[in-house]
């Protein structure tokens, strides 16, 4: 072994990826194989389980279980639903990456860490907090029942939870783009003379377009999803507050298993576009970083966004701004 | 250029707060935000919680069906991170340092848990391992029940950890100069050797913050669960499940009590990733 690497070594200059450390082609294949397996088995199985269960008695009861009109409310619903909170976070994402990478001030690391706090929030826990405001035993229940309005077990009830169970994933996504670009164009505009909101549309919305596009991809995929605080504010009110996961789970425990897949494979198809959108958004980002690193000399390293992209769904929380 | 004023100037040079306008709107902005949809919640919370007398928030907590559904919850949390922590660093390996075909594939998948909803992975989980499929009955006649046990509940957990790990591993393995492996190799050792001694210490710090990240997921992880779990009271009831069941007995007191329980345990959970992402990030440095 030794005599080998010694031999590999003597060929200097090394290519950029050394041969000297590199595993021998059996532990390469079980690795590869290990790693295959785990997430075939974690992942991929389950997955085709979904679509398999939902097509299981071919495409007739399958299209009837989706046009049942519970099921169509329950659709109706869940598109309402993320029709209003995917919007709200957005904006409210943007403003946030905004002030957090622009500038600095005091408490800073304490406001990512509230803003990063529903993550760390089990959904059920999410729910009741919201039944604990807004509920009839709640803080500000007689009040409501008073006005006659109607939050928890109603539509409204769903929306907040839904909102505030996404709220940092649009955030996040945009915070890491905007760190890892720098505000130099942005200032270099200020200089010349342009207004705040013509910063805005004009530069840092189209820079960060990628980063905005796939939070606001996962952020609708989330709310669309979410089931643990949507469960404990909805009241399970069939063509009323049922949202689609909560049919699924009233369909599965009805034992309609065409019915219950069928609803979740729309789900599930609704995650893979996802993941779609994420892959070419992160396809998308080493190109432009190619392009740019080829088009000027002067390579910034901080261009590249690959690792920020591909990382930021989950990975660190964002750093001090670069600013 | 023409002569900025004197005060603009005066902040171009200090940057302290950043030169760019915009700083009392949208701090304006995202502290209304954050104040209406956490911070006020969370404070009817507390609020409701030490209202309810000391003694009746202790017994709730301290039941022993409580107390068995906190220790549940966290085992199967803790196991599920643990198999995270240990093929999430064979997923990132792989990722990072081979080419093989499917490898793209491989590599957006890995992020499914994280867009699926977790009533659907509940579903087709517990479709997975019931008894009457094909793999649950395989399992089964090697005596392994999954379905409806605590064995279920950390397949799920599984599940909804595993991005977490590779996650976080990826873009640190990315980074890594392989100067030193190659030193290291040079220097007679093998590779399995290598990857002991100088790799994985340098990826520790990741490692720690994705199983901690993955565990504090599972241990407020209801939908997957759920459907897989059997929810027989006191042998494969989670913490959040019983929080549910409390509340749909009417038992607020009683919900809110182990749920500031749970809360807790979550916010010391992410002040300790805080402190292992600080000292990762020193570790890079």
């Amino acid at each position: 072994m030794s005599g080998v690497v010694g031999q590999r070594a003597r060929r200097f200059p090394v290519k950029r990826r050394s041969q000297v450390a590199v595993e021998g082609p059996w532990l390469r294949a079980l690795l590869i194989g290990v790693a295959a397996a785990f997430l075939g088995v974690a992942l991929l199985l389950p997955l085709s389980v979904v679509f398999a269960s939902a097509f299981s008695k071919g495409i007739g009861p399958f299209w009837a279980a989706l046009t049942e009109p519970e099921t169509w409310s329950a659709i109706q619903l869940t598109l309402l639903t993320a029709g209003i909170s995917v919007p709200l976070n957005a904006v409210f994402g943007i403003a946030a990456a905004w002030l957090v990478s622009r500038y600095d001030f005091w408490g800073k690391s304490a406001l990512i860490t509230l803003i990063d706090l529903p993550f760390s929030v089990s959904p059920v826990i999410a729910g009741l907090i919201f039944v604990l405001l807004f509920g009839a035993q709640g803080l500000w229940g007689p009040w409501l029942s008073e006005h006659d309005i109607k939050i928890i077990f109603a539509v409204p009830g769903i929306v907040i939870a839904t909102t505030f169970v996404t709220f940092p994933l649009v955030a996040r996504e945009v915070l890491a783009v905007m760190q890892a670009q720098g505000s130099d164009e942005e200032e270099a505009a200020l200089t010349l003379g342009a207004s705040g909101w013509q910063i805005v549309t004009r530069i840092t919305l189209p820079k960060v377009r990628w980063g905005l596009i796939y939070g606001v991809i996962l952020s609708n995929a989330r709310a669309m999803g979410e089931f643990g605080a949507v469960s404990v504010v909805s009241g399970h009110i069939r063509g009323q507050t049922n949202t689609m996961p909560l049919h699924v789970e009233i369909l599965y425990n009805e034992y309609n298993f065409v019915g219950a897949f069928a609803v979740a494979a729309l789900l599930a198809s609704l995650s893979l576009v996802t993941l779609l959108v994420k892959k070419s958004v992160e396809l998308n980002a080493e190109l432009n970083a190619r392009r740019m690193a080829k088009a000027s000399s002067v390579a910034r390293s901080s261009l590249v966004p690959s690792s920020s992209l591909a990382g930021a769904a989950l990975s660190a929380r964002p750093n001090e701004s670069r600013a | 250029m023409s002569q900025l004023p004197l005060e603009r100037r005066r902040r171009l040079r200090l940057r302290r707060r950043g030169v760019l306008p915009g700083f009392g709107l949208t701090l304006g902005y995202t502290l209304f935000y954050v104040g209406l949809l956490v911070l006020l919640p969370l404070f009817a919370l507390v609020f409701k919680s030490s209202t309810q007398g000391l003694s009746a928030f202790v017994n709730a907590v301290t039941d022993e069906r409580a107390l068995l559904a906190y220790w549940l919850s966290f085992r199967t949390a803790l196991a599920g991170a643990a198999i995270n922590a240990v093929f999430g660093v064979v997923v990132a390996w792989v990722l990072v340092r081979y080419t093989f075909p499917g490898k793209s594939l491989l590599d957006a998948l890995v992020d499914l848990p994280f867009a699926l909803p977790t009533a659907v992975a509940g579903i087709a989980l517990t479709a997975v391992y019931s008894e009457n499929a094909w793999v649950g009955s395989k399992l089964m006649s090697m005596d392994v029940k999954v379905a409806f046990t605590q064995l279920g509940i950390v397949v799920a957990l599984t599940f909804i950890g595993i991005p977490f790990v590779v996650r976080t591993v990826q873009p640190v393995l990315e980074e890594l100069e392989t100067d030193v492996e190659e030193a290291a190799a040079l220097l007679g050792a093998g590779r399995v050797q290598t990857f002991w001694r100088v790799i994985l210490p340098s990826l520790m710090p990741a490692i720690l913050t994705g199983f901690a990240l993955a565990f504090a997921r599972a241990l407020g992880e209801y939908g997957s669960v759920v459907f897989i779990s059997g929810n027989m009271p006191m042998k494969t009831e989670i913490a959040p499940l019983l929080i549910v069941t409390k509340l749909e007995q009417y038992d607020y007191a009683g919900a809110t009590a182990i749920a500031t329980v749970m809360l807790t345990a979550s916010f010391l959970l992410l002040f300790g990733i805080n402190l292992l992402q600080r000292w990762a990030r020193r570790a890079e440095a």
